[in-house]
């Protein structure tokens, strides 16, 4: 290891127990909350409400106020679910992969990315949903005896998509709250407001600490992390299943589950640099989350991008390669139909613009980063339209060619599901530590036994 | 034998290192009811009070075997025996494509046998406990290390024990009561 990359510290040097859990708990209990987030929160739920708004009118009119329509009967429904679960991915990396791997660093920063994680699969959840026509009946989806005597497809992929996206939002709720439990304890024994105890005190379950509660706790929580591992690997190859298994031209590949997993943790780590680097600008986290957690974050971002580049280089050479009509024609048209100007703009916002990451000096700048995680953002959107859209609008058939619009309606809802998910992590950051309390302490010198 | 009034005896230390010594000095002093309790988890601490046993592997192997035979077993309940559908006449027992269905029900009921095992271990939840009597023992959830020996054991006495403890050198000693 070179000598500058070390020289960023995980937790800055000074910091006892004390001031450690003083200062993560003080923003929950003690610290006034202010007018600026007041007025955050208070935008991200207008927009929320708005997103509701069209989601009350999609329930009273269906779906023919989006503009799905045959051929392109997946729009933005499926492009923002793809776009939101693959968010929600990078939770589940830094919180598992890394703890498995021992990366320690990702302490400071694992407890706000899998908050982030299941805000972002809630909002994933909403689209199949309010896409199925009658969202009403959604509980169909799961089997259960009924009295029409019907049951699931298990050989159909959008079944499996039940139960991946369903246990992966269980087992994403099960690892926070008791990465929390310790930290709920903590806030029960330091707050001064009786509700606020009773209410910390009910959610930690009277946790006290003891060693054999520890040495129990270390290990269901390093088995779900290891359960977590292959879960969030096989939530997006399932995801990828639900395009692989069709015989659609640009999504009938082999090459579709790594390459969606690796855009789910390119996209999932632009949108933790994202909230990351103003939070620790508001809260003045700047000792926990460090310089050298926007570097590595960065450098992950490089890594799975460049997986990203490889999975269009394969499709493009497939589509010649192949020498199949219908994949060749796939190609031309995404380089020169009727949507080709996004193909271009995902290239320059996916593999283009990024590699501006190779640059040290902008690894360490929080505004470079947060403008090239935004633009990443963009990018892997755009791809799942791409992937969505252009493949449906044109395919074997001349007869049967059509053209998708979004309409208003599209975006409000899609914009409304962003509104829900930064009003949830506005109240997120004020009513819980958004940093784990425990898993800090565990990082300092004097956590260290030392033998006798 | 006759009911002591109070819980057990608590030492509070200023390290880690402090109670780990003193965890496994009163250990070795023949003391068997103890327990340590800490604001983050301490690998060695476990050990010194003399806790091996841990059960949550095996909960967590039983709840994902449960996952996963209930899974396939769901599947192939509905697709070949109940709700069969001929589709080209392709096998009913498809299994390949019961694969992925079997192995998120063995993550989700592994999952939850973890969590709920490990509570279940633990006692909790337990809003009260008698440890909870001593103030200063909020301070275990903050930045202080204590050590406790139970009333049940056999060779506690409420002068004995505490003058043992005061040879361990701690902060402070509290008596908590049941």
């Amino acid at each position: 290891m070179d000598e500058p990359r070390q020289s960023a510290p995980v937790i800055e040097p000074g910091h006892t127990f004390a001031t450690v859990t003083d200062k993560i708990s003080s923003i929950v209990l003690t610290r006034p909350t202010s007018n600026g987030w007041f007025v955050g929160f208070g935008l991200a739920f207008l927009v929320f409400m708005g997103g509701l708004y069209a989601i009350g009118y999609l329930f009273v009119r269906g779906v023919g106020i989006w503009g799905v329509n045959i051929p392109v009967g997946w729009g933005f429904a499926i492009v923002n679910f793809v776009w939101w679960i693959g968010i929600g991915h990078a939770g589940t990396l830094i919180s598992a992969i890394l703890l498995l791997l021992r990366q320690s660093w990702r302490n400071s920063i694992n407890r706000f990315a899998e908050a982030m994680t299941l805000f972002a699969v809630s909002c994933a959840g909403l689209f199949p949903i309010l896409h199925l026509g009658r969202p009403w009946l959604a509980y169909w989806l799961f089997p259960y005896p009924n009295t029409m005597n019907v049951w699931p497809q298990f050989r159909s992929p959008l079944v499996w998509d039940v139960f991946a996206v369903s246990t992966y939002f269980t087992i994403s709720l099960l690892f926070w709250f008791i990465g929390l439990i310790p930290d709920l304890a903590t806030l029960r024994d330091r707050s001064e407001n009786r509700a606020a105890r009773i209410i910390y005190g009910m959610l930690a379950m009277g946790w006290r600490g003891s060693a054999r509660h520890w040495s129990r706790y270390e290990t269901a929580y390093l088995l779900l992390a290891g359960l977590a591992t292959p879960l969030v690997l096989s939530v997006h190859t399932v995801v990828s299943f639900d395009f692989a298994i069709s015989i659609i031209p640009g999504w009938h590949t082999t090459i579709f589950p790594p390459y969606f997993v690796a855009g789910a943790i390119y996209s999932g780590f632009a949108m933790v640099l994202m909230l990351a680097i103003p939070i620790r600008k508001i809260y003045g986290l700047e000792d926990f989350i460090t310089d050298r957690h926007l570097n590595n974050s960065a450098m992950v971002m490089l890594a799975t991008g460049l997986i990203v580049a490889y999975g269009y280089g394969i499709e493009a050479f497939m589509g010649w390669y192949s020498g199949n009509r219908y994949d060749s024609f796939l190609l031309w048209n995404r380089l020169h139909g009727p949507y080709a100007p996004l193909y271009y703009l995902l290239l320059i916002c996916n593999i283009g613009i990024p590699q501006v990451l190779w640059i040290r000096k902008l690894r360490s700048s929080p505004l470079g980063l947060f403008l090239v995680s935004g633009v990443i953002l963009v990018g892997m959107w755009l791809e799942r339209f791409i992937i969505v859209v252009v493949s449906l609008h044109h395919d074997f058939l001349t007869s049967s060619w059509g053209m998708y619009y979004p309409t208003r309606w599209d975006w409000l809802t899609y914009i409304g599901t962003i509104g829900l998910f930064l009003s949830a992590m506005f109240l997120f950051v004020r009513i819980l530590p958004m940093i784990s309390i425990f898993e800090m302490r565990t990082l300092l010198p004097q956590a260290e036994v030392k033998p006798e | 034998m006759k009911r002591t009034p109070i819980y057990g005896m608590m030492a509070e230390f200023d390290s880690p290192s402090d109670l780990v010594a003193a965890a496994r000095r009163t250990y070795e002093a023949g003391y068997q009811k103890i327990d340590a309790y800490s604001p983050f988890p301490i690998e060695e601490l476990a050990e010194a009070i003399g806790f091996r046993s841990n059960a949550v592997p095996l909960v967590v192997l039983i709840g994902g075997l449960i996952g996963c035979l209930s899974g396939y077993a769901l599947q192939y309940w509905i697709s070949v025996i109940t709700y069969p559908i001929n589709v080209g006449g392709r096998p009913l027992h498809s299994w390949p494509a019961f694969i992925v269905v079997t192995f998120e029900m063995t993550i989700l009921f592994a999952g939850l046998a973890a969590v709920l095992g490990m509570l279940a271990l633990n006692g909790l939840p337990m809003p009260y406990h008698p440890v909870f009597n001593v103030p200063r023992f909020a301070f275990a959830t903050k930045d202080r290390f204590f050590l406790m020996i139970f009333s049940t054991d056999p060779k506690f006495n409420p002068v004995d024990t505490r003058r043992f403890l005061e040879g361990l050198s701690p902060r402070s000693i509290s008596e908590v009561p049941s």
